[in-house]
């Protein structure tokens, strides 16, 4: 706690106690945890950090938790991934994987969120759990809640794909599946904040949920032996991802664990379906515009997304970019990572693969500079998106003349 | 035209706590100004200097978000639910 201040306003800067609030009651900003970073100078180093545990909690200190982690005690940590096969397949000298579509327990980033904010909840002695969610933010927190043993809502758009709605109703919470789009989902649960005591994990509790994301970043740096890439994809739903992995590399350098000079080129990557971010990025406006969402990247359709300026400011100050990926991109993208690096992620991870690759093709992103692309989910939850393009190459009875036969036809189609 | 608001929590310590309130205006722009006649200082909390709305709060009229709609001009009849709701996070 000495390591903080509380909450500060991040538009006026405004100070508000430690509390389960997000909103400042005088402009509307969102509060961010305020840590004193002077106190921290020196206490936390490189060596500190590494002897600590293989998960996300190597950065405790620079999370803002006052007591022992309640839960998700083995989060994060996850491989950063040298993508030799994708970086021949797109004519690049250095790309690296960031593979959270294996993070422990529920295989997206959002283990890292939930795990800060069902701790913090603990702390400010609440009983039930809450979220809005468009898949894996809902798959975290039932997980966590069962493992605290605490109650929790689920709020989720009713069309979500199936594979994240049982991931989510396997750990027993209460679903509720709202007639309408995650934006609209997002707007209820607000009011419904308003009224009930709960934690709301991307409401009243976004302050320190946020911060949990950081640590992606952190790995990032410290896994390429404590230096930053050139450059930075990063997927963007709700901008906060984005936003709280250059925030990372800035507390990085604040803390002197890298050299001051070090930085990245962050980038957007959103479905055009779904793109209000890379949007402003083009066009280079601060002024979010929302859209109706309409794309197969379900995990990333939020068409008013909060942090969409912090997104835009991130991008623009760290002098990288954005890119759209249309469904078919996406697609591809999908299969891209699979058939290159054996790694089958979800449709947010086609976007960044896509996106990635567009910008590189576009010569945004130069082929010889070092690159790492944030895969923040798992494949296997959104197989639907999938089932159009994929069949059995050879079907067989169980004889080896059948197999001889079948073997050879294949080898006449492909010669 | 009489319409119903809802009030978000960080606005209520300028209504007396409440979390519903009855207003009347033509459009959104012009309840704004009826919500700053019953309870002064609420215009400032959702305009800006300029005069545009602040850019983390979202007002929605029958749960549509305005920007949809006409935005500040957005017209409103008898019996409407507007509500102002802060921007928040997700995913």
């Amino acid at each position: 706690m000495e390591n903080r201040n509380g909450l500060r306003c991040r538009e006026c800067g405004r100070q508000f106690p430690a509390a389960p609030i997000h909103v400042c009651e005088f402009c509307f900003g969102p509060l961010e945890v305020d840590y004193r970073y002077d106190a921290l100078k020196g206490v936390v180093t490189r060596a500190s950090i590494e002897a600590g545990p293989p998960s996300m909690w190597r950065y405790k200190e620079l999370l803002p938790i006052d007591g022992d982690v309640a839960v998700g005690h083995h989060v994060g940590f996850t491989p950063l991934i040298r993508a030799k096969n994708l970086a021949d397949e797109l004519g690049c000298r250095e790309i690296w994987v960031k593979n959270d579509s294996v993070c422990h327990p529920t295989w997206s980033f959002k283990d890292r969120v939930v795990a800060v904010a069902v701790t913090k909840a603990r702390e400010f002695g609440f009983d039930t759990l809450a979220c809005a969610s468009t898949g894996n933010l809902a798959n975290s927190v039932a997980a966590h809640a069962a493992e605290g043993q605490l109650k929790s809502y689920i709020f989720i758009p009713a069309d979500l794909e199936q594979g994240k709605v049982i991931a989510t109703l396997v750990y027993n919470p209460t679903l509720v599946a709202v007639h309408g789009t995650y934006d609209e989902v997002n707007r209820l649960c607000s009011e419904i904040a308003d009224k009930y005591r709960w934690a709301f994990v991307n409401v009243n509790f976004r302050p320190y949920y946020s911060e949990g994301s950081k640590s992606y970043g952190y790995e990032i740096v410290e896994q390429l032996g404590w230096k930053t890439p050139a450059h930075i994809v990063v997927p963007c739903a709700g901008g906060s991802l984005i936003t709280k992995i250059w925030k990372a590399i800035k507390e990085l350098k604040l803390l002197g664990l890298i050299d001051e000079k070090s930085s990245a080129k962050m980038y957007a990557a959103q479905a055009l379906g779904c793109g209000p971010i890379v949007t402003m990025i083009k066009n280079d406006t601060d002024v979010l515009v929302p859209v109706r969402p309409s794309t197969i990247a379900k995990s990333l359709a939020i068409g008013n997304p909060a942090d969409g300026y912090y997104a835009y400011k991130a991008a623009k100050e760290s002098g990288g970019s954005g890119e759209h990926a249309t469904d078919e991109e996406i697609v591809e993208g999908m299969l891209l990572l699979a058939r290159t690096e054996g790694i089958f992620t979800e449709t947010a991870g086609g976007v960044t693969v896509a996106a990635a690759k567009k910008l590189i093709e576009r010569g945004v992103i130069p082929r010889d500079e070092s690159i790492v692309i944030c895969i923040t989910g798992n494949g296997l939850k959104t197989p639907d998106s999938l089932q159009d393009r994929l069949e059995a190459h050879v079907k067989i009875k169980p004889s080896l003349s059948a197999f001889d036969r079948a073997l050879a036809d294949l080898k006449s189609q492909t010669s | 035209m009489a319409v119903l608001v809802r009030i978000p929590t960080p606005l209520r310590t300028l209504t007396k706590g409440s979390a519903e309130i009855q207003a009347k205006g033509e459009t959104v722009d012009s309840l704004i100004g009826d919500l700053e006649r019953q309870y002064p200082g609420l215009k400032d909390r959702l305009l800006d200097e300029s005069g545009e709305l602040r850019r983390f709060i979202n007002i929605y009229v029958n749960q549509e978000d305005i920007r949809f709609l006409q935005a500040k001009k957005t017209a409103l009849k008898d019996g409407d639910e507007v509500s102002i709701v802060p921007a928040i996070a997700g995913g």
